[in-house]
């Protein structure tokens, strides 16, 4: 890992702060700040904590952790899924009104329907990941002796590619199909939701793709840069408020 | 214990398009009007600010402006065969909630439907034969025509600021409109939006192929606008946050910013949110509708509001789900097909392809809801023979994106594998590099999509969920095949280095991936009380004081989008009101 990494890491620290400070109607940042002014303003501020979770145990950490990292790997594009924080956003997402099922219709009975039908289980989607993660581990140890974060880049290609098929039946009865896709929506809405969440720390994955960010007036610029490269400063929710 | 309040000549049922409409020309007109929204009240200025409303999580992705589906939803299932599973998350379609409704989150695509659609049995009958018609496709004209809409059409176009180029004006054909559509007596109040990369390949392709490509005609200014009564529209920005968030610029025609605030200026009209319309009440003898009964939200308290003249105006969807648990006519039987509540439930097909060319830079993120090009050759345009494909409708093409927003768009090329440094570098490679085309496909009725109520599940008034009975039909499968074909001609003469489909829609609808809110019919207008639930002007067969509004009046749906037919019956409806039934309270026909 090389230092800029590092550097990004305690950005990262900093900006939660800087967002719960927001929550709390304290922060004053002037409007359209460029984000060098705001990282300065943050420096002066007091170390902190290092983001904990707030849904997941410890082993569903360790789980969540080598999941984000094997989906995201470091490389020349990113840091790492847990360096980007998308274990923290998922660990957000599921604690908060999402993962307990806010705005779904909960009431039975239950059956499991056809897949036109969509989502059937009777366990709010913190449950489902909660058990998901159980299963996961279970079909690891019963298939290679060892739990997911132990295995190696290959085992855990092959291991992810039978849940997704939905080749793996958890013993529990929860299809490993539906487990995938909620885990695997879960790490893309952590790369490139708003930082503001958690995730995509340093609007990392916004540059990797070239989204500019939230803040948008191209009247001028659709005719300017038709079939141009705009560069401009990628702008997150907490850049501009 | 629910709480009797004073009568008023309107009631009218949910506060978007429909019901701004109606609120805004029946309370100048005098009338007494009270409004009930079931969703909070909101302001382009406060809601909508920056940044708070380019958050693709909350509102893209987890649906912030949508219907709240632990209060009420809908059961799914394809056949008749099928148990019927509640919707328990938004996917397929996206019913707004609260002020301004799906008409604050809508792309703006707004089109006029012509005497293609309106008078499409006898059309269909006249040039391909009785035969050509499946059995079950239970199509029907709908008492109506364009000529009659034509100056409605034209009102709901200025109120809402559509930016587009006209095709065909008194009968004179406009080189750069759609050539298809039919004769207009004037110009969109706006001209059409600036054009993207994309556009330009597409309309270039087209034209190669013979075809005849025009901007979408969309409710995003290309420029400042004061509409008819003074509302003021800002320009359209390009930001990429259109379809699903509201309009920062106030930029979008909604009813948020046009019809609503003219109607909270009538001392006669009166807003109230929160307000979930439960049922609609009838006289003993079922010829009259004497009010509702609704609940506010915000204290539980049941209140019957009586009233001289009841519309609805709620999503389509809702509208025939209040007529069926208001036990207002006679609920549809698929079997029997005797009884018209709940029958002609339609939807829309298509297909799509992603073109990928790493020489090309597509800036995604620079859109807006209606931002591309468009052909109608395989739809309005009567001339295309469809007996050669063997479908009845049609379909529109397009090329272009409408947002680059990257939890919902980050196209790869097919065999990326979904995770890893393959996955990231091809969708680092290829966000900026690729273009869409899209279609829009018609549905046409058939006597086994319908509605009907859940014999199980329940809302949380304890009544019983709609259900909705839906496939694609073999006609539907032909057309989404022939589509496919048309995409891959267009999209492969622009040479891409590689393209992802076009995968013709042939498997069952499924409710879990978004594909459009465009849920048509229920409660479906035309020429008698065996055939429809209400007549050419919306007005209820069984009560002549209830009126219904929006989709759920259409008897099957169209490759076009809904909203311009909506406004423009809105308008018309509202004509029919305050010019002949106030005067004159009966059947209008």
């Amino acid at each position: 890992m090389d230092d800029s990494y590092g550097e990004l890491k305690n950005t990262s620290r900093r900006q939660l702060l800087k967002g719960a400070l927001i929550g709390g109607g304290a922060a004053i940042v002037g409007s359209l700040a460029p984000a060098a002014q705001a990282l300065s303003q943050t420096k002066q501020e007091v170390e902190l904590p290092v983001a904990a979770y707030v849904f997941f145990t410890p082993a569903e950490a360790t789980f969540i952790e080598a999941l984000v990292d094997h989906m995201v790997p470091a490389d020349q594009l990113t840091p790492s899924g847990s360096e980007l924080g998308i274990n923290i956003f998922i660990d957000r997402a599921l604690a908060g009104s999402w993962g307990k099922g806010g705005r779904m219709y909960m009431q039975g009975p239950w059956q499991e329907g056809t897949p036109s039908q969509g989502y059937q289980s009777p366990l709010m989607p913190s449950q489902l990941y909660r058990a998901g993660i159980a299963s996961t581990n279970q079909a690891c140890n019963k298939q290679y002796g060892k739990s997911f974060e132990l295995l190696d880049p290959s085992q855990k290609d092959e291991l992810l590619k039978a849940l997704e098929s939905g080749k793996i039946v958890f013993e529990d009865g929860l299809q490993s199909k539906t487990f995938f896709e909620i885990a695997y929506q879960s790490v893309v809405e952590g790369l490139f939701a708003d930082p503001i969440y958690g995730g995509n720390a340093d609007k990392a994955a916004w540059k990797m793709i070239g989204f500019p960010g939230v803040i948008e007036t191209n009247t001028r610029n659709i005719v300017e840069y038709k079939n141009k490269l705009y560069k401009a400063k990628v702008m997150s929710i907490a850049d501009v408020s | 214990m629910n709480k009797n309040l004073t009568e008023v000549d309107v009631v009218i049922v949910g506060m978007g398009w429909t019901g701004g409409i109606l609120s805004k020309e029946l309370s100048e007109s005098g009338l007494k009007v009270v409004a009930l929204e079931r969703g909070a009240p909101r302001t382009d200025n406060e809601d909508f600010s920056v940044p708070r409303m380019r958050d693709e999580l909350e509102f893209g992705i987890r649906h912030g402006l949508m219907q709240d589906l632990r209060r009420d939803t809908l059961t799914i299932r394809n056949n008749t065969k099928q148990t019927a599973l509640p919707m328990r998350q938004l996917g397929s379609f996206l019913p707004g909630e609260g002020l301004g409704g799906a008409g604050v989150h809508w792309n703006g695509h707004t089109w006029r439907w012509t005497d293609m659609e309106f008078k499409i049995r006898s059309m269909y009958e006249e040039r391909y034969g009785k035969k050509f018609i499946p059995e079950d496709m239970t199509i029907q004209d709908w008492g109506i025509s364009y000529k009659e809409l034509e100056p409605y059409y034209d009102k709901f176009e200025k109120t809402a600021g559509i930016s587009g180029k006209a095709g065909n004006v008194g009968g004179a054909i406009q080189e750069g409109g759609n050539p298809f559509e039919a004769p207009r007596k004037s110009q969109y109040p706006l001209p059409p939006l600036e054009t993207s990369l994309a556009c330009d390949l597409f309309a270039g392709a087209a034209k190669n192929l013979n075809l005849h490509p025009f901007p979408m005609p969309t409710a995003n200014a290309s420029r400042p606008y004061t509409n008819p009564d003074g509302a003021k529209l800002g320009q359209c920005q390009y930001c990429g946050f259109c379809e699903k968030f509201g309009c920062e610029a106030n930029a979008k025609g909604s009813p948020l910013n046009t019809v609503i605030p003219f109607a909270m200026k009538q001392p006669t009209f009166e807003l109230r949110m929160h307000s979930v319309v439960t049922k609609v009440h009838m006289d003993q003898e079922k010829k009259i509708a004497t009010g509702v009964s609704y609940t506010n939200l915000m204290t539980g308290q049941e209140y019957f509001q009586p009233a001289k003249i009841v519309i609805l105006a709620a999503y389509g969807l809702n509208n025939a789900h209040l007529m069926l648990t208001s036990g207002i006519g006679k609920p549809y039987d698929p079997v029997s097909q005797q009884g018209v509540v709940g029958k002609n439930y339609s939807y829309q097909t298509g297909t799509g392809a992603t073109l990928f060319f790493s020489d090309k830079i597509f800036n995604p993120f620079m859109s807006t809801g209606g931002l591309n090009m468009m052909i109608d050759d395989f739809n309005a345009n009567w001339n295309f023979d469809r007996s050669g494909p063997q479908f009845v409708g049609g379909t529109t093409i397009n090329g272009g994106m409408y947002n680059g927003r990257p939890i919902e768009y980050h196209p790869v090329p097919p065999g990326t594998p979904r995770w890893g440094k393959a996955w990231k570098e091809a969708m680092s490679k290829w966000y900026l590099r690729s273009m869409s085309i899209g279609s829009s496909g018609s549905v046409m009725a058939n006597r086994y999509n319908y509605l009907d109520l859940d014999p199980t599940y329940r809302n949380v008034f304890g009544q019983p969920l709609m259900r909705m009975t839906f496939d694609y039909k073999p006609n539907e499968h032909r057309l989404s095949k022939f589509t496919a074909q048309k995409i891959q001609e267009i999209g492969k003469s622009l040479n891409p280095e590689i393209m992802t489909g076009p995968a013709p829609r042939v498997g069952p609808w499924s409710v879990v991936p978004y594909q459009s809110t465009h849920n048509t019919g229920g409660t479906i207008m035309g020429t008698n009380p065996s055939n429809s639930v209400v007549n050419k002007y919306c007005q209820s067969w069984d009560a002549h004081n209830l009126f219904v509004t929006g989709a759920s009046l259409f008897p099957h749906n169209s490759a076009y989008n809904p909203t311009g037919p909506i406004g423009a019956l809105s308008y018309w409806t509202a004509d029919a009101i305050k010019n002949r039934y106030v005067k004159n309270p009966g059947s209008l026909v």
